[in-house]
Order: C-alpha cells, then structure tokens, then sequence
C-alpha cells in the first residue's frame, strides 16, 4: 500500500510539473490553452527521438527538452497566441484544439503512430525497498528521481515566484495586468517569458515523465483532462493550489487503477465533477482572490 | 415636453422577427427536394440532417444561454447506444426507439444539469468534458451490454411507420432524418423566440441582471440543458437507426468537438447555424477525406486555428482578408 | 440612532442588524434600516462607506454574515434575489448591467413578460400579449426610448444606456425601488429627463436612493441616512442631517469644498 501511495506521489508530482505552466497561463492571461500538453508531447519526443537516433543520454535530453519546448512556446506566443487574449474563451478553446489536432496529426505523420518506448539508463532500473509485510515500500528509482527533480523544481518555483524581481512582477501581473502595466511593468515580456517557460516546464515533464505516461501522438488529448483538473481544482492564484491538487489526483489515479482497475478512470472524473459543482473556484483558491 | 400618445410599435416590431422568413421556406425545400435531385448521396444528406440537428441542440446550450460544452456527445451517444439496445432487445420499431433514445437523453441531461449551474467557463468546460468521458468508459467498460469497442452489431430496423422499409438506398432514412429535423427545428424556432428564448439570452448577456429582473436562472438553465440533450439524443438515435450500428466514437471527444466547430462555422446564436455548419463541414469531409484520407485532422485543425485567427467573419468574406484587421 | 427595529405596517423594508464581513473587515457593520412606505429616502455617505454592499445584502446578491431583512414584515433573510423581486423589491445598478447584444425593445419586453408571469412560456412568441407589447410602447415612450428601440444595447449612447437601466428597473412594476446613483455620468441634458421620471415615481413606490450629488438629495429625499465604513454614523430629516456636525466633518464639509457641478 505504502508503494501505491509512493507511485501516487511520484505520478502527482510529475502532473504538477506538467500542469503549473498552464496554471499560471490560465491565471495570468486568462487563456484557456488545451494545447498545453502538445508541448510536452514535443518534449518527450525530442527525448526519445534523441536517445533512440542520436544516442544522446537520458539525462542531457531532458534540458534539451526543457529548451525546445520552451522555444516553441515562444515563438507560437508572440505569433498565434497573442492577439487572442482578449478574445471569447470559447474562441481560445477552439484555438487550441485546433493546435493539439494538428500537432497530432503532424507526429503521427513524421513519426508514426506507435507507442513509443524510452529506454532509461541502467542506473533508473533498479528498485529500492524499505520495511517488510504490509507496510513495505518499494521505491523505484526512475520514480525516486522523478519525485526528487519535481521536488526541487517546485521549491525553485516557489522560491523564484516569492523572493526574485520577475516573481513579483509576475504576481503583480497576475493580480491586475492594468495596474501592473500601469507600474512600468513590461506585461507582453513577463507573459512571453512566463508562456514559454511554462512549455518548457511542461516539455520537462513530457521527457522525464514519458516511460510512466506513454508516448504516442495521443498523448495530449489523453493527458488534457487531467492537466485542466490540476489547474481546476488547484485554482491557478497560486502554486501549491495546483501542487495539492495534482497529488491528490496522482494518488486517487493510481490508487484507483490499482485497487478497481474496472473503474480506473471513473473515480478521478466522477470525483472531479463532485469538487467542481461544490466548490466552482477550486477548492484551494484564497477566499478572495480572483480565480 | 407634450406627453404624446405612446405609438404602437412594440407589437408589430417583437413579432416580426418570429415570422418566417422566404429564405428559410426555400432551404427547407431545397433540404427535402435534394434526395430527389441527388438519389446517390442520399446517406450523406441523412447524415447532414442527423450533424444538423446534433448542432442545433448544441446551439439552444451555447449560442441562446452562453454555456460553453465540450461534451454534448454524452447526450449524443446516450440516446444513441439507448436506441439501439431498445431496438435489438425489445421492439424493432424506429419511432418507439426514437422516442425511448430521447427520453433517456433527457433523463441524462436533467441530472447533468445540475452540473453546469456554477462555475467559470473553464469549471463548465470541465465537468461538460468529464461526463462524456465518463459515458466513454461506461460504455468502454460494458462491453458485455455495448458491444465495446466493437460497437454494438446486430441491430435491425424495423419498418418506419409500418410501411417504409429502411431500403439499401437510403430513400427512406434522409426522409425520416430531414423530418425529425424539421420538427424540431420548428420547435426549436418557437423556443428561441418565445419569453423563455428571451430570458436565456438574458441569463447569457448579463446572469445578473437578470437575476435582478425576476428570472429563475436555475431552472431555466436546468430546463434548456435537459431539452438541448433531447434533442442530441434523438439525434443519436437517428444515427444509430439509419446507420444500423452504435459504437464508441459516438462519445468521443472529437464528435464534440466537431460540432463545436460545425456550430461556430455556421454562427452561434441564429439556430440555422447548425444546418449551414453541417452542410458546409461535412461537404469539405467528404472531399477532403478523398483526397488525404488519414490526416483529414490536420487540416481540420488547421482550419479551426484560422478560423479563430481570422475571424469568422472575416472568413466568410475573402476580399477582407488582405485589409489589415482594424484594433478591436 | 435610529428608531428600535419594530416592523409596522408603516415599514415596507427593513433592515435588522445587518453585518456583512469579507474576512475580518466588516463592510456592513451592524446597519439597522427602515423603509416607511412611500418614502423618499436617501443613502449617502463617503466613497467606500458600503453603500452598495448594502443595496447587495438587500437584493439577496450577497449573504449577510449576520442579521434579518425584512419585506412587508416577512423575513425575506433567506430568499433568492429573483424572488425578492417577484415581491417587488427592485434595484438599479450603479454600472449600466444591461444585456449588450438585445435591443431596448427586447429587454423591456422580456422584463415586462417576466414580470406578468411569462417569462417561462415557451410556445407563444415574445410580444404575442398585448398587455406586455402595450407596457413596452408606454415605458420606451416615457424613457424616450423609442426612436432605437430595435437597435443592440452596445450600440447605444451612455445616456441612453442609462435610461434603459431605469427603464427596467420600472418594468418590473417595483413597489420598493433601490436607486444606485441613477444620474451618474449622465451628460447634462438627459440628466433632467432622468431626475423628473424619478421625482414622478408613484407615490405608492417606497424608494431608497443612493446619491452623491447633494442638490439632488435634498429636492427629493425626506429622510435620510448617513453610512460611514459601513455603519450608520445618523439618521433624520435633510434639515437635521445638514445641521449634524459630524455629518458636516465627514461628508457635507468635503462636499463644500468641491466647486459644484452640474
């Protein structure tokens, strides 16, 4: 049981490295991006496509990755996404669907339309355990790294968002974009850099994550719902809203898969129903804040 | 400042808009003339008039009261694996399974409803996803009921009416279709502008203000999310009876997209968008799955970016796309 | 203070002890406030004073932390805001809320078929029933309204706007009105019109009126209640309140100070 719990951990972490960006997308430019996960499909397949035709390690590709997606995030943010910000959500959403099926229907086309499998290096492959019976905790590696760079990326996050220059003028921004403005504060840079950065973030993910999450061009409407419930639940006017909510949702998958592998799925969506027709705002939102 | 006797305009000038329109008695008659003209796409014009009013219902939730739903293919799918079942278990007849496909669509709808009552557009666009999703499973899951994802095979249809055999041709289902459309168009058309169409637009501009005037948001948003699913579950049913067959991808994700797009092609709100959209999408399928069969979804998606980038209206009239868009 | 919170048949709204917290800042901080039937009373006080929070807490828009309303002596505490206004309690607001893409005609119709008890009907079309056709002509005639009666609301001057807001507020057929600074940023000529359809208001609707502007205040209200960060600071007639020294230290002395305006 203590090892379901562990890969929960491990899964919701790796949820919520994916998610942030598009939490602080949706906060900041009040976009509703279902592209997101195309970005870190592009991460992952940078990762794979490396390793497998380039032989390039497992650990070089993932800043690789991070770097792509990034820059892929910027380019499409100062071109297609910006001059929709003002525009009806429901114009963003089909916007953005109309970018996940064409990066899918791009990837099946140059790559093909099977799974792909990441080969880890020898070093992830191995399994560590601690105590004995019921509560024994299996802890494999690849999910010990996965926790422990999510870990230290959200503490970054954290630390950036409350303590640096760019953090402030992000909250600023995000708190009020006119005032903010208003103050001298260069709104487009802080979104550019804040978009792409978010992509990378999420094309990190796509790399790190992509033995446990599965590569093939599906992956972004797989993985959308469970990235726009992070971002739902977790309410987007902070960080650890977002972190609460995917941990809750990694475990609560995992858990479920394992336990009632017939309704796997079911509990995640039914319980996510539930939380937003009770708590419409997220359920870890300040009281006032703007959701 | 006399006091002058207050005119009557206000009667003539409400009225006037409900009143029918000439090009609308010539598109229904070019709607019901076009198996005769054209014998040999009778099946796709069915499937036009089926999209039509799965786009329709669509319209009455998003285009009338402002509810963003990327998961009207629940209702769609529900009425549909429904009136199979009915047809393969109990009665074969098409009106009873019409009727019986509706009537738990809008048993569906009704319970869904309580969902969409709250919340942010992103919340609505949520819970909207997560149903069909969670109908997707069930029916993935049940595989001993539905069929799986093998679909649900060996429905047969009986005789509409009695008398009109569902022929190899297709003759008898793009009537059947065009009808069931037709019928609900007309009551579609009462609805959008009878005091309730009025109210839900008013919920849809401004929900508080409206709240500030007397109207009971709630339940008027209960009650056109529960006829808008009637409606997509007739429309489901229509499918599955003239196509003999239901399987999974009537709750996929991309049919509720693709009426998404269908609705916003052929313009929200005016309820005609629906059947332009369909006609103009499913045209553009046709032609374009012959030429590039498997990545039909790229250039959907292509489309759907273009679409938002430009403008539709833009869209709909090339020679503005060289003027340069003026700040909105 | 005012008198003790007894509801009399004189009374036609009252608040009883109305506290209204966001965290740990009382917007509405313990408000006792009667409503005599016919009244022409006015709410003033300084920006921020909790003026709207209050006509909020009236309307049922926001939850009172504590404390009662009441509606011709029925506990309406509990009601939702459309059916606070089914029994006539009406409100305007101080930003236009109107609905952008109908036209006047529209939104008077609909408002006037909600009001008659039609607004769920679904099969007749909007303006089939004379009485709501008839009510529209004679409220978009007296808001001189009907030269744009078909054109969208967004399309249409602020002044306009603003009529239209009255306008609907009236179609709900009021017996309590809420006026939230119905006159501003009104352009001058159309502020007139505006202020003598309000002066002309039946005499049998009980109105309360929140107003900046002093001249209006005094040449319509006879009572008087004065909000200070969210509490009654006074209540009376124009002639006590202008008297009151603390009146004048928080609120009229600024007024003095600042060049009157049109």
């Amino acid at each position: 049981m203590l090892t379901i719990l562990f890969d929960g951990i491990a899964y919701g972490m790796l949820l919520f490295v994916l998610a942030v960006g598009l939490a602080v997308t949706l906060g900041l430019m009040n976009f509703i991006n279902l592209a997101h996960g195309a970005f870190a499909m592009a991460g992952g397949y940078v990762t794979v496509l490396l390793m497998q035709r380039a032989g390039v390690p497992f650990m070089a590709c993932l800043p690789i990755a991070f770097a792509f997606s990034a820059l892929l995030g910027a380019v499409l943010e100062r071109t297609l996404y910006r001059p929709l910000y003002h525009r009806p959500h429901l114009d963003q959403v089909l916007f953005s669907i109309g970018l996940v099926f064409m990066a899918i229907a791009g990837v099946d086309y140059f790559i093909g339309s099977t799974q792909l499998i990441v080969q880890l290096p020898g070093w992830l492959k191995g399994r560590t355990e601690i105590g004995s019976g019921e509560w024994r905790l299996g802890m494999g590696h690849y999910r010990l790294f996965i926790i422990a760079v999510c870990g230290a990326l959200t503490v970054a996050l954290q630390y950036a968002l409350s303590h640096t220059r760019f953090g402030s003028r992000l909250r600023a921004s995000v708190d009020d974009q006119r005032v903010a403005a208003g103050l001298g504060i260069n709104v487009n840079v802080v979104f550019l850099s804040t978009f792409a950065f978010g992509s990378g973030l999420a094309g990190l993910g796509g790399a790190l994550g992509s033995e446990v999450l599965g590569l093939d061009p599906s992956f972004p409407l797989k993985y959308m719902i469970y990235f726009l419930i992070v971002v739902a639940v977790g309410g987007t006017s902070s960080i650890t809203g977002p972190l609460l909510a995917a941990l809750l949702l990694g475990i609560a998958d995992v858990t479920g898969k394992y336990y009632i592998p017939k309704l796997g799925a079911f509990i995640v969506y039914s319980v996510m129903i539930v939380i937003l027709v009770w708590r419409p705002q997220g359920l870890f939102v300040r009281q006032h804040g703007k959701a | 400042m006399n006091a002058e006797r207050p005119t009557d305009a206000a009667r003539p000038a409400l009225l006037r808009a409900n009143r029918w329109k000439p090009w609308e008695f010539a598109l229904w008659l070019a709607a019901f003339a076009a198996p005769l003209a054209d014998p040999s796409h009778a099946a796709l014009i069915s499937e036009i008039a089926i999209v039509a009013l799965f786009a329709m219902s669509l319209d009455l939730v998003l285009g009338y009261a402002g509810i963003v739903s990327l998961g009207h293919a629940a209702f769609f799918g529900f009425g549909g694996y429904c009136a199979a079942l009915f047809a393969k278990h109990v009665m074969p007849d098409p009106l009873v399974g019409l009727a019986v496909g509706m009537a738990a669509a809008t048993v569906l709808g009704a319970l869904c409803s309580v969902t969409i009552l709250r919340g942010s557009d992103l919340t609505r666009l949520m819970v909207t996803l997560g149903v069909s999703l969670i109908m997707l499973e069930l029916a993935n899951k049940l595989d001993w009921l539905t069929g799986g994802a093998d679909g649900l095979q060996g429905i047969t249809i009986g005789p509409l009416l009695g008398r009109f055999e569902f022929d190899l041709g297709g003759r008898t289902a793009v009537y059947y279709s065009l009808v069931v459309l037709l019928v609900f168009a007309i009551l579609a058309r009462r609805l959008v502008h009878s005091p309730f169409g009025a109210t839900l637009m008013a919920i849809r501009d401004n929900r508080l203000r409206a709240m500030a005037i007397g109207v009971p948001v709630a339940s008027r948003l209960v009650a056109v999310y529960t006829i808008a699913a009637a409606m997509a579950g007739a429309a489901g049913a229509l499918l599955v009876q003239t196509t003999s067959f239901a399987s999974l991808d009537l709750f996929e994700f991309q049919r509720s997209a693709d009426v998404l797009l269908i609705l916003v092609v052929g313009g929200v709100g005016w309820l005609y968008g629906g059947v332009i959209g369909a006609v103009v999408f499913k045209l553009m399928q046709d032609t374009l799955s012959a030429i590039t069969a498997q990545y039909w979804t790229f250039w959907l998606g292509l489309f759907l970016v273009l679409l938002v980038l430009v403008g539709r209206d833009r869209l709909i009239r090339p020679w503005t796309w060289l003027r340069r868009r003026g700040r909105v | 203070m005012s008198a003790p919170p007894v509801a009399s048949t004189a009374t036609v709204l009252s608040a009883l002890g109305l506290v209204k917290r966001f965290g740990g800042i009382p917007a509405t901080d313990n408000v006792t406030l009667n409503l005599a039937r016919g009244a022409r009373h006015a709410l003033i006080g300084p920006n921020g004073a909790g003026k709207t929070t209050l006509i909020n807490l009236l309307t049922g828009v926001l939850d009172p932390t504590e404390g009662r309303i009441e509606l011709e002596g029925q506990d309406i505490t509990r009601l939702a805001p459309h059916q606070r206004v089914r029994r006539g309690l009406v409100r305007t607001f101080q930003i236009n809320q109107l609905f952008d893409s109908l036209s006047p005609l529209q939104t008077l119709a609909l408002t006037v078929s909600q009001q008659q008890g039609l607004g769920g009907k679904w099969w007749q079309p909007l303006g089939a029933r004379r009485s709501v056709a008839e009510r529209c002509d004679q409220l978009l005639e007296q808001f001189r309204l009907a030269t744009v009666m078909e054109q969208p609301t967004r399309t249409l001057s602020y002044g306009k706007r603003r009529l239209l807001e009255i306008a609907i507020a009236l179609a709900c057929e009021p017996r309590v009105l809420l006026l939230d600074e119905p006159v501003a940023g009104v352009p001058a000529g159309e502020r007139e019109e505006l202020l003598r359809t309000i002066a002309t208001l039946p005499a049998e609707v009980s109105v309360l009126l929140i107003e900046h502007d002093m001249d209006i205040v005094f040449s319509f209200a006879t009572r008087m209640t004065v909000l200070v960060n969210g509490a009654v600071l006074t209540e009376g007639t124009p002639q006590e309140i202008s008297s009151d020294e603390r009146v004048r230290a928080v609120y009229l002395g600024e007024e003095e100070r600042a060049p009157s305006h049109a």
